[in-house]
């Protein structure tokens, strides 16, 4: 089975040049892989660098030392050395993410938000509206909502576009930063299904959930972050 | 993706006398790619920007154009008719103070089919009806066409300017500052807008701002000017989300938070 | 004609005239284009045709026959005070016929009567940049006809259009010389300037406030800028001229009483006198023979 996303010995560390040039370290020899179909599940307590790593691998943070390969049109191309440009194609093709929190844009409605990453693609834009409504038709998004920029919306709603933004496309590697976070019962349930039919479509995720009973729903594994924490490497 | 560079910016260095405008930037934007360049002001943003539009030139270093025939040419090289003719048909440049890239005293029609006129278009229906187009598209009422833009609004104004650049379809348009000046709801606006028409016309755009929530929402790529010099440049999320020098790190932490 | 020996013949010195006439022959050689010349004082205010007459007076010879002319007319303020100037110091020939006079003097008319190879035409002219209106520096209108950027003049006729429904422009409209440069024709009306197409006479143009001479030789490619869906056309009258019954001319408008009367009249009035002196008459001219 093919393993679009290898993370090999990544290393990273904040060096806090206001406050004297400290230097936090933040993760340190993280390495794992993730399958086709395959969803991990990253673990841990908090602060111990679950949303770094998601973060690098976006590319949103630098990378210190090791490599991230993704498979990317039939090659390899390593993010953590990747020119801005070849970020962005991979993004646009291969790699999404959905944030915890929606970066929201003024003016555009919640249907374009979500459509945005298919026109991205160039497809046609009433074939992405389409399927932007249903996405959020399936996420119970009140339908007077989708023509509204999302800036108004509450947390749960927000997070709902988002997760419709997020899994628009058919990337073949998805990344998820506590998606179900602000939602409630029902809709959590949705997002689980969703995720359910992504893996199988052969999609490779890696994702962050507090939620016990959704990461027990989607996880195959588990991968504890803390034996990556320097401190603990230090002791 | 274009598998070539649509500007190529070698080692550019340029000196008031003894005084540092801008040092040894180089870089290369690609085709649909949108560069901000941020800094405070004095940075050598602005030369910078005048360095790579031909406005000013630059005192070493060498700035390539990909032109539409396929062939490089070393802007500096090239004859000025040649020169203007590429920066109103190929290129446009939005200036801060629409004022300045205005003509004030003609109407918002003739504004923006100056440039078709200035290529040879020779029928007055289709000028207009294409100034008509591009009003709608930049959110001017049509009724306001043979308006002069001393009656806009400051947004209205910047608008126009940006549908007087675009009329012509250029590769590569240079915007200095396009929402310097402008109330918050008016730059909202005019943001929208110009991500949209970057989007939808595939532009290449080389933005000064000194905003960096203008830079997030319009920018692919990031470049932060200090005393003349590039001091760090990447994908605009990771220096925004990650900024690894002090002075970028500094201008992030000022950001006001609402 | 005492006074005659304490001016120069044509009252500029020699050396002005030689320095005249380069700025002529370069204006000639290089059609439409303005050529700077260090305009001179001359004893009347700018305005007057200085420029005009400084070109006349480069050019004049003792054998040559001077007309001028005043919006077409022989014997308004401008043309009797600039004609007898010419008499007083430089003693030529000057008439008010079209056909026998070898230099025209005019400001805002060409004559109506087809010009001739050997003629000249002098025109006095107020602004000669046609691109002034909408661009006022001159190092860029400069760099503008260097470079053949010539979109901002339709900018001004775009702006008729809009503004009228039609170009409304109707003097000093814009022309392309010789496929090249865009002139101001001086502010002759629009009526005259497809005469200004391949005449055989040779046109001189001087302004001399703003320093520039410019020419269009004989037979030279004089085209009026426009749209193709609005294209150039000239004034049209509804009547002939009420004194000699002229049609396709270039009529003025002038008032007979306070009671609103008021007739049309050519312009041109040499052209009007000969042809009355050829027995044509209008119908204001036949109703007052009817009267008598």
């Amino acid at each position: 089975m093919a393993t679009p996303l290898v993370v090999s010995e990544v290393a990273k560390s904040f060096t806090m040049h206001l406050r004297d040039g400290i230097q936090l370290p933040v993760v340190n020899g993280v390495s794992f892989s993730v399958r086709q179909g395959e969803c991990v599940v990253l673990g841990g307590p908090s602060g111990v660098g679950k949303s770094s790593i998601l973060k690098m691998l976006y590319g949103n943070y630098a990378v210190d030392a090791g490599q991230i390969l993704i498979e990317h049109q039939g090659h390899l191309v390593d993010l953590a050395t990747a020119a801005p440009r070849a970020v962005l194609e991979v993004r646009r093709d291969t790699l999404g993410y959905v944030s915890q929190f929606l970066r929201v844009v003024p003016r555009v409605s919640a249907l374009d938000v979500v459509a945005e990453p298919l026109l991205a693609r160039g497809v046609d834009q009433a074939v992405a509206r389409e399927r932007a409504s249903a996405l959020l038709a399936k996420l119970n998004l009140p339908h007077e909502l989708w023509q509204l920029p999302p800036a108004t919306f509450s947390g749960g709603e927000q997070q709902r576009v988002n997760i419709a933004r997020g899994f628009i496309t058919d990337h073949a590697i998805l990344l998820l930063d506590e998606p179900t976070a602000s939602l409630d019962a029902k809709n959590r349930r949705v997002v689980v299904e969703m995720i359910a039919a992504k893996k199988a479509e052969g999609v490779a995720v890696l994702g962050i959930f507090h939620d016990e009973e959704v990461r027990d729903a989607v996880a195959d594994r588990i991968l504890d972050v803390s034996a990556f924490s320097p401190r603990k490497a230090a002791a | 993706m274009s598998a070539v560079p649509l500007l190529k910016v070698n080692d550019v260095s340029k000196f008031y006398g003894s005084r540092i405008g801008c040092r040894n930037v180089s870089f290369e934007l690609w085709p649909g790619e949108v560069l901000a360049i941020v800094g405070e002001s004095g940075s050598g943003k602005t030369t910078l920007l005048s360095c790579l539009s031909t406005r000013l030139m630059p005192s070493s270093g060498i700035v390539e154009y990909h032109m539409r025939d396929g062939q490089y040419r070393d802007l500096a090289r090239m004859g000025e008719a040649e020169r203007r003719f590429l920066m109103r048909t190929d290129w446009g440049f939005v200036h801060q103070n629409p004022a300045d890239g205005l003509r004030m005293t003609v109407s918002a029609g003739a504004n923006v089919g100056e440039r078709l006129m200035a290529v040879g278009d020779r029928h007055y229906g289709n000028i207009r009806a294409t100034a008509a187009d591009w009003l709608r598209r930049v959110e001017i009422e049509e009724d306001r066409i043979d308006d002069q833009p001393r009656a806009f609004s400051g947004g209205m104004r910047q608008r126009l300017q940006i549908a007087r650049n675009l009329v012509t379809s250029p590769r590569l348009v240079f915007m200095d500052e396009p929402t310097g000046g402008l109330d918050v709801s008016v730059q909202a606006r005019l943001l929208d807008l110009v991500r949209g028409l970057v989007h939808d016309l595939g532009l290449s755009a080389i933005i000064v701002t000194h905003d960096l929530a203008v830079a997030r929402l319009l920018s692919h790529r990031m470049m932060v000017m200090k005393d003349g010099l590039v001091i760090e440049q990447g994908l605009t999320d990771r220096v925004l989300d990650d900024p690894r020098e002090p002075y970028t790190q500094l201008l992030v932490s000022s950001i006001l938070q609402v | 004609m005492t006074d005659l020996a304490t001016y120069n013949f044509a009252y500029l010195d020699e050396q002005t005239k030689r320095m005249i006439r380069r700025a002529i022959l370069k204006a000639i050689s290089i059609p439409g284009y303005q050529v700077p010349f260090a305009s001179r004082e001359m004893p009347m205010p700018y305005g007057w045709g200085t420029g005009g007459v400084q070109v006349t007076a480069a050019i004049l010879g003792p054998k040559d026959v001077l007309k001028v002319i005043d919006q077409g007319a022989d014997d308004t303020t401008n043309a009797v005070s600039i004609r007898a100037f010419f008499q007083k110091v430089a003693n030529v020939a000057v008439t008010t016929k079209t056909r026998e006079a070898t230099i025209i003097q005019t400001r805002h008319r060409i004559p109506e009567e087809a010009l001739t190879a050997g003629q000249t035409l002098v025109y006095q002219v107020p602004i000669p940049e046609p691109l002034r209106f909408l661009e006022p520096r001159e190092t860029e209108t400069r760099k503008m006809h260097a470079l053949e950027e010539y979109g901002l003049m339709h900018v001004k006729l775009y702006e008729d259009i809009a503004r009228n429904g039609h170009i409304a422009t109707t003097y000093a409209y814009p022309v392309k010389v010789e496929g090249r440069y865009v002139m101001d024709p001086s502010p002759t009306p629009k009526f005259d300037n497809p005469k200004m197409h391949m005449s055989e006479a040779l046109q001189l143009f001087g302004a001399g406030r703003e320093k520039r001479i410019y020419a269009v030789p004989p037979y030279t490619d004089v085209v009026s800028l426009d749209f193709e869906d609005h294209p150039f056309e000239i004034q049209h009258f509804d009547k002939p001229c009420a004194l000699c019954g002229a049609e396709q001319v270039y009529l003025d408008e002038v008032v007979l009483d306070d009671k609103g009367g008021r007739m049309f009249v050519c312009s041109d009035t040499d052209h009007c006198e000969d042809r009355r002196e050829h027995g044509h008459a209008g119908h204001l001219l036949a109703q007052q023979e009817a009267a008598e």
